[in-house]
């Protein structure tokens, strides 16, 4: 079981609590596709997504890209058990989006772009350490049942 | 993966042509970075005898590796070439794992976005990360 210090939850838990997820969320779906471009393999009833204007500007991702970031709720409210939390959205990743788990390594490094643009210096190095440590038990939890 | 287009290049000039400025402070937050968020990395700088990610000699450290950057991107249109030497000392002497390469390379996309916001767009962002890519490989060219 992945254990947090009183400090990793606090961290967790403000940075959700002040997440714009209408804007964060684009913009780290709409970088992934961008700058790792194979990962539109997945989004090809999603419309025009030609050119990086085209998915900058393309609402079917925006609003696919806060879906995904208020996935990351039930990880916030479940930190101690994410790995269970995520057990079925891990089968349907795989089972029926069938998502190579790598791509959610790429997603999470762009959403931490993102964040660290957004945060500044306050997104000091133990803060990234934190959250990058979160990320990657979601990420985890994410890969857990496919077979 | 490894191929740099002429698009790129010029992205990769122009945008560094902005945050040269800051290539020290770059380094010294990508470093200090790497070695708090990734602790497994310190095992390479043991002898140091001030470990800390904001001591002198990481930050010395930053420095140095930010300017080895600053010369991949003037030799941009040969990496493997221009980078041959440093190749030859990060293989015999460093002997760093490549892995390590890509670490770094991550946090100093991070600062990056930290340090320029608005610049540091997707388009930028994209071919900052090949080019950073193509670095790694050019340095990691002599290894085997």
């Amino acid at each position: 079981m992945v254990e947090w210090s009183e400090q990793e939850r606090t961290i967790i838990t403000s940075i959700f609590a002040s997440l714009d997820y209408e804007d964060i969320g684009p913009k780290a779906l709409s970088r992934c596709l961008i700058v790792y471009p194979w990962t539109q393999r997945y989004f090809g009833a999603f419309g025009n997504l030609y050119n990086a204007e085209a998915i900058k500007t393309n609402p079917n991702i925006a609003a696919h890209g806060i879906k995904v970031l208020h996935g990351l709720d039930r990880a916030v409210k479940n930190m101690d058990n994410i790995k269970a939390t995520y057990a079925e959205l891990s089968v349907l990743h795989s089972e029926k989006l069938h998502v190579d788990p790598d791509n959610f390594k790429l997603l999470s490094d762009c959403l931490t772009i993102v964040i660290a643009a957004k945060m500044g210096s306050s997104f000091t190095p133990e803060i990234q350490a934190t959250w990058q440590k979160f990320l990657a038990v979601v990420v985890s939890a994410l890969g857990r049942q496919y077979h | 993966m490894t191929t740099l287009t002429a698009k790129d290049k010029d992205t990769v000039k122009a945008f560094w042509a902005k945050v040269s400025g800051k290539a020290e402070d770059i380094g010294k937050q990508s470093l200090a970075r790497m070695l708090v968020v990734y602790p497994q990395t310190k095992t390479y700088f043991a002898h140091w005898k001030d470990q800390s990610p904001d001591g002198a000699p990481a930050r010395k450290h930053g420095i140095t590796v930010m300017t080895g950057v600053a010369n991949a991107v003037s030799k941009i249109d040969n990496l493997r070439a221009g980078l041959l030497e440093l190749s030859e000392l990060h293989a015999f002497t460093l002997r760093v794992d490549p892995a390590n390469f890509k670490i770094l390379a991550h946090n100093m996309l991070v600062v990056i976005a930290i340090m320029f916001p608005e610049e540091f767009t997707p388009e930028v962002h994209v071919a900052m990360d090949k080019f950073l890519a193509s670095l790694a490989l050019a340095l990691a060219e002599k290894y085997r």
